[in-house]
């Protein structure tokens, strides 16, 4: 018997009970397609972060002035007016493989433009925080060293912020106000949308760095150096955790920190974040992988069962096999042959319903999902696995089967 | 031992089947020995339970004895492998039942083709013999039928073409009118004679001596034994 002749018996018998071989199959078609369509939605959620994640930058290390401990009492993160403008050079000067530190002061304030206002963050920074955190301008041009040197009053404005105070219009050579202080705007920034808490990053206008030391009030009153945080880029590649530790015995030495004493400073690495987030997407995968293995299981479970039910109906058929000729193992690959088609028919349904539900969670929800030709692959050949395995018991039922008594069965 | 008589398709020698059911042991066949020459149409008669569909599955290559030897062809048999069986049954023997076993949801074409489906043979091949087979029972322009679509007579004619399509030594029956009327039976006997006469060895199990008739050879089995051999004028039935 010839695999062809085995498949041509094979699919008559199941179109000789088609319902029946429907509902067989649809422990396997649920399966396969939970399986891609979750592994689809999986990935596209992942795909969306590690972009969100690639956004921040994965090189980047942030330092931030620290709390200040006052008779026991840690005041919170940015009290301690310790880290400068200094650090930040020595920084770059002094630890091998960074590429540019970014240092920067930050305030919250109203800004007005006409007779509108909105609240947003202002940033003074360097233009290498442009660089370091990969903004680009959509409009008009940034900031320039020109701007940060002579503490020009220019400003760039985020996207959301160019909504809420001109609408439509366009803002470049427009004057706003902040702090009192007439600004002129020279450049948009090119969208980021959310980051990964959520947070709107367009909602931000950069100032020259010096420019708003100057003009906010009371900021840099007792050190003129003072700066928030520094971004810290390495180059591709380099050892994050080993540059962090650097970066702190540094800045423990030039704050003078004797040690056991706590740093007055604190710091980030965001390649941090993305391993929390891949480790996170990998317990999902997990959590899915086993629900859909318990499907899975289920429909071979009822491929055993049908197949049982077929092998004891088709006794006399199997004895007039034997009977002409066939021998036991034809008998065998015949059912075999036919609990396997009926788990690969089950699984191309499947893949069909699966990437038709993805697709369909893409189009209705507007989740990103992507479908994974791995996660097809991997289906596929898990249920041909489950029509062989599952199949096998009733198969070599009907290959033991005693001709005679087959003959006689009513 | 005896060796194999030369000129014989068939000889058993000391033929023995027994079962064991709960306590007591059944014996099925008792030391038969029986030789049967090429082209003889021989009649297995008996009461049930005496023995005669034990005899049958022997000759069939369906059972094995418990002791005792045969020859099919001159080769012996009863040592091979079930595999071996398995293709003795597929190129030598073919077997007619009395409730045709046909299968119901193929064609009368396809349940012709299916012992060469086991021999290995070609698909054009197959076409070509299995439509030579129906057209020798009579049947060619119902080929594309089912079994549905035909009478019991037919069915049964479809089932001998199935044994003969292979081209076997000895065609196996084993109450092939059982089922079927008189007339019905009477066109099968003599389908089975019209074959007899162009070579084929044939051995029919009955229990109506009006089937037993028509053959030219009559062996009466009773409690496992071969009880009495009758060479006899065969009735023409057809």
């Amino acid at each position: 018997m010839t695999a062809w002749d085995a498949l041509r018996a094979a699919l008559d018998s199941l179109r000789a009970n088609p319902l029946r071989s429907a509902l067989t199959m649809l422990g396997i078609v649920i399966g396969v397609a939970a399986v891609i369509a979750m592994v689809a939605v999986g990935a596209g959620a992942r795909e969306q972060v590690l972009r969100q994640i690639a956004s921040l930058g994965t090189n980047l290390i942030m330092v931030g002035q620290g709390s200040i401990v006052r008779g026991g009492v840690k005041l919170g993160a940015g009290t301690a007016s310790s880290l400068t403008e200094d650090d930040a050079l020595a920084v770059l000067s002094e630890i091998p493989g960074v590429v540019v530190t970014a240092p920067s002061v930050r305030w919250g304030l109203q800004i007005v433009a006409g007779n509108q206002n909105w609240g947003t963050v202002l940033f003074g920074i360097t233009p290498d925080y442009m660089d370091a955190r990969d903004w680009s301008i959509a409009a008009g041009h940034g900031l320039s060293d020109v701007d940060v040197a002579q503490a020009n009053k220019v400003v760039v404005l985020g996207q959301t912020v160019v909504r809420n105070l001109f609408g439509g219009g366009d803002p470049i050579g427009e004057p706003v106000r902040v702090f009192s202080t007439p600004l002129t705007v020279v450049g948009v920034l090119a969208e980021k949308g959310q980051n990964t808490q959520g947070q709107d990053q367009d909602d931000v206008i950069f100032v020259p760095l010096s420019t708003a030391k100057r003009n906010i009030p009371g900021m840099a009153k007792s050190n003129p150096r003072f700066i928030h945080t520094m971004v810290v880029k390495m180059r591709d590649g380099a050892d994050m955790a080993d540059a962090q530790a650097q970066i702190r015995d540094l800045l423990r030495q030039r704050h003078r920190l004797i040690p056991g004493q706590d740093d007055d400073f604190w710091m980030r690495d965001l390649s941090e974040v993305s391993a929390t987030r891949d480790a996170s997407s990998r317990a999902l995968s997990f959590l899915l992988a086993a629900v859909a293995a318990v499907s899975l299981l289920v429909g071979g479970i009822g491929i055993m069962n049908i197949m049982l039910v077929s092998v004891t109906e088709r006794t006399r058929e199997i004895g007039l096999r034997l009977a002409i000729g066939a021998r036991r193992r034809d008998i065998l690959v015949q059912f075999l042959i036919e609990s396997t088609t009926l788990s690969l028919i089950g699984a191309a349904v499947g893949v069909a319903l699966g990437i038709g539900t993805a697709m369909g969670v893409a189009e209705l929800a507007g989740w990103p999902t992507l479908i994974q030709i791995d996660s097809v692959v991997l289906a596929v050949v898990v249920s041909g696995l489950i029509g062989v395995f599952f199949g096998l018991y009733p198969a070599r039922r009907a290959a033991r089967l005693n001709p005679i008594e087959a003959l006689r069965h009513e | 031992m005896v060796s194999e008589p030369a000129h014989s398709l068939i000889t058993v020698e000391r033929l023995t089947r027994h079962y064991r059911m709960g306590p007591q042991i059944v014996h099925a066949l008792d030391d038969v020995s029986v030789t049967v020459r090429p082209g003889e149409f021989v009649a297995v008669m008996g009461p049930s339970g005496s023995g005669k569909s034990t005899f049958m599955n022997l000759l069939g290559c369906l059972d094995r004895p418990d002791s005792g030897r045969y020859w099919l062809d001159g080769q012996e048999v009863a040592g091979l492998s079930s595999d071996a069986l398995a293709a003795v049954r597929n190129r030598s023997i073919g077997f007619v039942f009395q409730s045709f076993n046909l299968l119901p949801r193929q064609s009368a074409l396809d349940n012709v083709m299916l012992p060469m489906v086991y021999a290995g043979v070609s698909h054009a091949q197959r076409i070509e013999r299995a439509l030579a087979a129906l057209d020798a029972v009579g049947l060619l322009e119902r080929a594309g039928h089912r079994p549905t679509q035909l009478s019991g007579g037919q069915q049964q004619r479809v089932a001998i073409a199935r044994a003969l399509v292979n081209d076997p030594l000895l065609l196996l029956a084993d109450e092939p009118t059982g089922a079927l009327d008189t007339a019905t039976s009477l066109e099968i006997i003599g389908l089975f004679q019209r074959l007899n006469r162009r070579g084929i060895t044939i051995v029919l199990v009955t229990h109506e001596p009006e089937v037993a008739r028509f053959a030219s050879r009559v062996l009466h089995f009773r409690d496992g034994r071969l009880i009495d051999d009758l060479s006899q004028d065969a009735e023409v039935a057809a």
